[in-house]
Protein backbone atom coordinates (compact mmCIF):
# COMPACT_ATOMS: atom_id res chain seq x y z
CA UNK A 1 0.00 0.00 0.00
CA UNK A 2 2.94 2.92 1.08
CA UNK A 3 4.71 1.37 -1.87
CA UNK A 4 1.67 2.62 -4.11
CA UNK A 5 1.06 6.00 -2.42
CA UNK A 6 4.81 6.31 -2.60
CA UNK A 7 4.44 6.00 -6.75
CA UNK A 8 1.52 8.09 -7.39
CA UNK A 9 3.34 10.49 -5.24
CA UNK A 10 6.04 10.54 -7.29
CA UNK A 11 4.52 10.74 -10.05
CA UNK A 12 2.49 13.88 -9.27
CA UNK A 13 5.73 16.05 -8.37
CA UNK A 14 7.71 14.83 -11.44
CA UNK A 15 4.32 16.21 -13.60
CA UNK A 16 5.13 19.11 -11.82
CA UNK A 17 8.41 19.13 -12.51
CA UNK A 18 8.56 18.32 -16.13
CA UNK A 19 5.66 21.17 -16.33
CA UNK A 20 8.36 23.55 -15.12
CA UNK A 21 11.08 22.57 -17.51
CA UNK A 22 8.46 22.92 -20.13
CA UNK A 23 8.40 26.79 -19.29
CA UNK A 24 11.97 27.15 -19.07
CA UNK A 25 13.43 29.74 -21.46
CA UNK A 26 15.83 28.05 -24.21
CA UNK A 27 19.82 27.75 -23.23
CA UNK A 28 21.71 30.99 -24.63
CA UNK A 29 18.29 32.72 -25.56
CA UNK A 30 18.80 36.73 -25.38
CA UNK A 31 15.39 37.69 -23.37
CA UNK A 32 15.78 35.03 -20.14
CA UNK A 33 15.53 36.84 -16.86
CA UNK A 34 19.35 35.88 -16.21
CA UNK A 35 20.20 38.38 -19.18
CA UNK A 36 19.40 41.35 -17.68
CA UNK A 37 21.31 44.75 -16.92
CA UNK A 38 23.13 43.62 -14.11
CA UNK A 39 25.77 41.79 -17.06
CA UNK A 40 25.94 45.16 -19.03
CA UNK A 41 26.49 47.42 -15.87
CA UNK A 42 29.71 45.21 -14.58
CA UNK A 43 30.74 45.23 -18.48
CA UNK A 44 30.43 48.96 -19.00
CA UNK A 45 31.18 50.24 -15.14
CA UNK A 46 33.92 47.80 -13.93
CA UNK A 47 37.03 49.82 -14.92
CA UNK A 48 35.73 53.23 -13.68
CA UNK A 49 33.90 51.58 -10.28
CA UNK A 50 37.48 49.57 -9.17
CA UNK A 51 40.14 50.35 -11.41
CA UNK A 52 41.10 46.59 -12.07
CA UNK A 53 41.53 45.68 -15.59
CA UNK A 54 40.50 42.22 -14.51
CA UNK A 55 37.21 41.87 -14.59
CA UNK A 56 36.79 38.38 -13.05
CA UNK A 57 38.72 40.44 -9.57
CA UNK A 58 36.25 43.30 -9.60
CA UNK A 59 33.22 41.09 -9.66
CA UNK A 60 35.09 38.37 -7.39
CA UNK A 61 36.32 41.17 -5.08
CA UNK A 62 34.84 44.64 -5.89
CA UNK A 63 30.85 43.81 -6.44
CA UNK A 64 30.32 40.59 -4.81
CA UNK A 65 33.11 41.10 -1.74
CA UNK A 66 30.64 39.43 0.58
CA UNK A 67 30.20 36.08 -1.13
CA UNK A 68 34.00 35.95 -1.19
CA UNK A 69 34.24 37.05 2.57
CA UNK A 70 32.09 33.84 3.35
CA UNK A 71 33.78 32.17 0.81
CA UNK A 72 37.17 32.44 3.22
CA UNK A 73 36.03 31.60 6.43
CA UNK A 74 34.40 28.50 4.50
CA UNK A 75 38.25 27.62 4.14
CA UNK A 76 38.69 28.16 7.86
CA UNK A 77 35.90 25.95 8.84
CA UNK A 78 37.01 23.42 6.46
CA UNK A 79 40.44 23.61 8.59
CA UNK A 80 38.92 23.59 11.66
CA UNK A 81 36.61 20.63 10.88
CA UNK A 82 39.78 18.76 9.67
CA UNK A 83 41.75 19.18 12.79
CA UNK A 84 38.95 18.47 15.09
CA UNK A 85 39.01 14.94 13.39
CA UNK A 86 42.24 14.49 12.60
CA UNK A 87 44.52 16.28 15.35
CA UNK A 88 45.56 14.16 18.41
CA UNK A 89 45.62 17.04 21.30
CA UNK A 90 48.44 17.66 23.42
CA UNK A 91 47.39 20.14 25.41
CA UNK A 92 44.64 18.44 27.60
CA UNK A 93 47.00 14.81 28.30
CA UNK A 94 48.33 16.17 31.15
CA UNK A 95 44.98 17.16 32.89
CA UNK A 96 43.31 13.48 32.13
CA UNK A 97 45.60 11.47 33.90
CA UNK B 1 62.54 9.38 -0.20
CA UNK B 2 66.75 9.65 -1.87
CA UNK B 3 66.07 10.27 -5.29
CA UNK B 4 68.89 12.52 -6.54
CA UNK B 5 67.70 13.51 -9.68
CA UNK B 6 64.44 14.14 -8.20
CA UNK B 7 65.29 16.30 -5.12
CA UNK B 8 67.50 18.39 -7.64
CA UNK B 9 64.99 18.98 -9.95
CA UNK B 10 62.63 20.02 -7.47
CA UNK B 11 64.89 22.24 -5.72
CA UNK B 12 66.01 23.92 -9.38
CA UNK B 13 61.88 23.90 -10.33
CA UNK B 14 60.43 25.05 -7.08
CA UNK B 15 61.97 28.96 -6.44
CA UNK B 16 60.22 29.58 -9.94
CA UNK B 17 57.10 28.05 -8.86
CA UNK B 18 56.48 30.02 -5.95
CA UNK B 19 57.55 32.91 -8.09
CA UNK B 20 54.72 32.35 -10.16
CA UNK B 21 52.29 31.61 -7.79
CA UNK B 22 53.35 34.79 -6.05
CA UNK B 23 53.06 36.37 -9.15
CA UNK B 24 49.55 35.60 -10.03
CA UNK B 25 48.47 36.76 -6.65
CA UNK B 26 49.81 40.18 -7.13
CA UNK B 27 48.70 40.89 -10.72
CA UNK B 28 45.24 39.35 -9.68
CA UNK B 29 43.40 42.20 -11.00
CA UNK B 30 45.61 42.83 -13.85
CA UNK B 31 45.68 38.96 -15.45
CA UNK B 32 43.19 36.29 -15.44
CA UNK B 33 44.14 34.39 -12.20
CA UNK B 34 43.89 35.72 -8.64
CA UNK B 35 43.88 34.97 -5.31
CA UNK B 36 42.69 31.44 -5.01
CA UNK B 37 44.56 30.09 -8.02
CA UNK B 38 47.95 31.70 -6.79
CA UNK B 39 47.41 30.57 -3.22
CA UNK B 40 46.97 27.15 -4.74
CA UNK B 41 50.12 27.29 -7.13
CA UNK B 42 52.35 28.67 -3.76
CA UNK B 43 50.87 26.07 -0.76
CA UNK B 44 51.68 23.42 -3.88
CA UNK B 45 54.91 24.54 -3.83
CA UNK B 46 55.58 23.87 -0.48
CA UNK B 47 53.29 20.88 -0.40
CA UNK B 48 55.52 19.15 -3.24
CA UNK B 49 58.93 20.37 -0.84
CA UNK B 50 57.25 18.34 1.99
CA UNK B 51 56.82 15.15 -0.52
CA UNK B 52 60.19 15.14 -1.44
CA UNK B 53 61.87 16.18 1.04
CA UNK B 54 60.27 14.58 3.71
CA UNK B 55 57.82 16.38 6.57
CA UNK B 56 60.56 17.59 8.97
CA UNK B 57 62.35 19.07 6.68
CA UNK B 58 58.89 20.86 5.41
CA UNK B 59 58.60 21.65 8.76
CA UNK B 60 61.32 23.37 9.26
CA UNK B 61 61.10 25.86 6.53
CA UNK B 62 57.78 26.82 7.61
CA UNK B 63 56.55 25.59 11.48
CA UNK B 64 53.20 24.58 11.86
CA UNK B 65 52.64 27.45 14.39
CA UNK B 66 53.60 30.28 11.28
CA UNK B 67 50.77 28.15 9.25
CA UNK B 68 48.29 28.65 11.80
CA UNK B 69 48.94 31.95 12.26
CA UNK B 70 48.73 33.10 8.58
CA UNK B 71 45.26 30.62 8.63
CA UNK B 72 43.88 33.06 10.88
CA UNK B 73 45.30 36.25 9.78
CA UNK B 74 43.77 35.67 6.43
CA UNK B 75 40.15 35.79 7.38
CA UNK B 76 40.75 38.73 9.86
CA UNK B 77 42.08 40.67 6.81
CA UNK B 78 39.59 40.50 4.93
CA UNK B 79 37.63 41.81 7.83
CA UNK B 80 39.83 44.63 8.50
CA UNK B 81 39.59 45.51 4.97
CA UNK B 82 36.18 45.62 4.83
CA UNK B 83 36.29 47.57 7.98
CA UNK B 84 38.12 50.12 6.30
CA UNK B 85 34.84 51.51 4.09
CA UNK B 86 32.97 51.54 7.69
CA UNK B 87 36.07 53.76 9.10
CA UNK B 88 35.70 56.05 6.33
CA UNK B 89 31.33 56.51 6.98
CA UNK B 90 30.33 54.51 4.08
CA UNK B 91 29.56 50.59 4.11
CA UNK B 92 30.92 47.54 4.41
CA UNK B 93 33.58 46.16 2.24
CA UNK B 94 32.95 49.35 -0.04
CA UNK B 95 35.85 50.05 -2.17
CA UNK B 96 35.96 53.51 -4.71
CA UNK B 97 32.82 54.64 -2.64
CA UNK B 98 35.16 55.03 0.60
CA UNK B 99 37.48 56.96 -1.32
CA UNK B 100 40.05 54.50 -1.44
CA UNK B 101 42.49 55.92 -4.10
CA UNK B 102 42.05 53.27 -7.74
CA UNK B 103 45.33 54.48 -8.98
CA UNK B 104 46.44 54.22 -12.95
CA UNK B 105 44.47 51.07 -14.37
CA UNK B 106 47.03 48.50 -15.83
CA UNK B 107 49.60 49.30 -13.19
CA UNK B 108 50.44 47.17 -10.19
CA UNK B 109 49.31 49.19 -7.31
CA UNK B 110 45.92 49.61 -8.92
CA UNK B 111 42.34 48.75 -8.03
CA UNK B 112 42.20 50.00 -4.63
CA UNK B 113 41.45 47.12 -1.55
CA UNK B 114 41.25 44.68 -4.68
CA UNK B 115 45.20 43.98 -4.17
CA UNK B 116 45.33 43.86 -0.62
CA UNK B 117 42.29 41.33 -0.03
CA UNK B 118 43.69 39.42 -3.08
CA UNK B 119 46.67 39.19 -1.23
CA UNK B 120 45.09 38.04 2.29
CA UNK B 121 43.30 35.01 0.72
CA UNK B 122 46.26 34.34 -1.54
CA UNK B 123 48.29 33.89 1.78
CA UNK B 124 45.12 31.95 3.49
CA UNK B 125 44.25 29.72 0.64
CA UNK B 126 48.06 28.74 0.51
CA UNK B 127 48.46 27.47 3.90
CA UNK B 128 45.13 25.91 3.91
CA UNK B 129 46.35 23.50 1.36
CA UNK B 130 49.59 23.38 2.80
CA UNK B 131 47.80 22.79 6.92
CA UNK B 132 45.44 20.27 5.05
CA UNK B 133 48.58 17.93 3.36
CA UNK B 134 50.01 18.24 6.74
CA UNK B 135 47.35 17.07 8.94
CA UNK B 136 46.61 14.05 6.13
CA UNK B 137 50.11 13.08 6.35
CA UNK B 138 51.00 13.32 10.29
CA UNK B 139 48.05 11.19 10.71
CA UNK B 140 49.65 7.94 8.65
CA UNK B 141 52.72 8.19 10.57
Amino acid sequence: MANKVAIVLLVCIGMVVLLAISELPLYGSPDTPAQNYVAERYIQGALDDTGALNMVAAIVIDYRAYDTLIETTVLFTAIIAVFLVLKKGTEGKGEQK
Amino acid sequence: MTDFVLKRMVALVLPFVQMLGLYVIFHGHLSPGGSFSGGIITGLSLIAFSLVFGLERGHEKISERLMGLIESFGALWYGAMGLVGVLRGTTFLMNKGAGVPLGEPGRLFSGGLILLITLGVGLKVASTMVTLFNALMEEEE
